[in-house]
């Protein structure tokens, strides 16, 4: 799972049947500290996370694990609105 | 399966509900030198991992199948915790 913060929204009418109803976000990876790295990403909403949020992502199959997506066409799911990180600087 | 280093901890009171009662940790995966390689991560524990070990983890939708018949949403889940390792340059403890 990467850590995200939610950074917009997407709307697409014409999309695959299995995900009529899904709730698609903008996310921008970032690491543990908060830098943000990598290229932004879309993923599906299953936690109604909003803007701003920090949120777990999963990708991959994995993704349609989450709640509500089995056998949907999705390859990156919010499944976490995460309050805390804490990381250790000894153990980096 | 990689090695990796636990260094932090996430907390998430609002997931999955698959999810719950899971341990979130940080890790940074590792070369075999010991060194950081790669980005950081967040993966589920199924071994009482904690921070500042050493430990190896399976990616991809093989990562729920230590929760077994549970199926939490994971892409990454903690499988071993590292005694040590062995490569041509010495041996290194976890």
């Amino acid at each position: 799972m990467i850590l995200a913060k939610i950074v917009g929204t997407v709307v697409a009418t014409r999309k695959d049947d299995r995900l009529l109803s899904s709730k698609l976000l903008v996310a921008r990876p970032m690491d543990p500290r908060g830098k943000p790295e990598g290229s932004y990403l879309v993923a599906v909403d299953t936690v109604d996370a909003g803007v701003g949020e920090t949120v777990l992502i999963v990708s991959g199959s994995s993704a349609r694990m989450a709640a509500g997506l089995k056998d949907c066409p999705v390859d990156a799911a919010v499944v976490g609105i995460v309050d805390t990180i804490e990381v250790s600087d000894a153990g980096s | 399966m990689h090695l990796a280093r636990v260094i932090g901890e996430v907390v998430a009171s609002s997931k999955d509900a698959n999810l719950t009662a899971m341990k979130l940790l940080v890790l940074q995966p590792l070369a075999a030198s010991g060194e950081p390689a790669g980005r950081s991560l967040v993966a589920l524990d199924s071994v009482g991992a904690g921070v500042g070990e050493n430990v190896f983890f399976v990616r991809g939708r093989e990562a729920a199948f230590p929760f077994y018949p549970a199926e939490p949403p994971t892409d990454a889940t903690i499988v071993g915790i590292v005694d040590y390792w062995h490569t041509e340059n010495g041996v290194r403890v976890g």
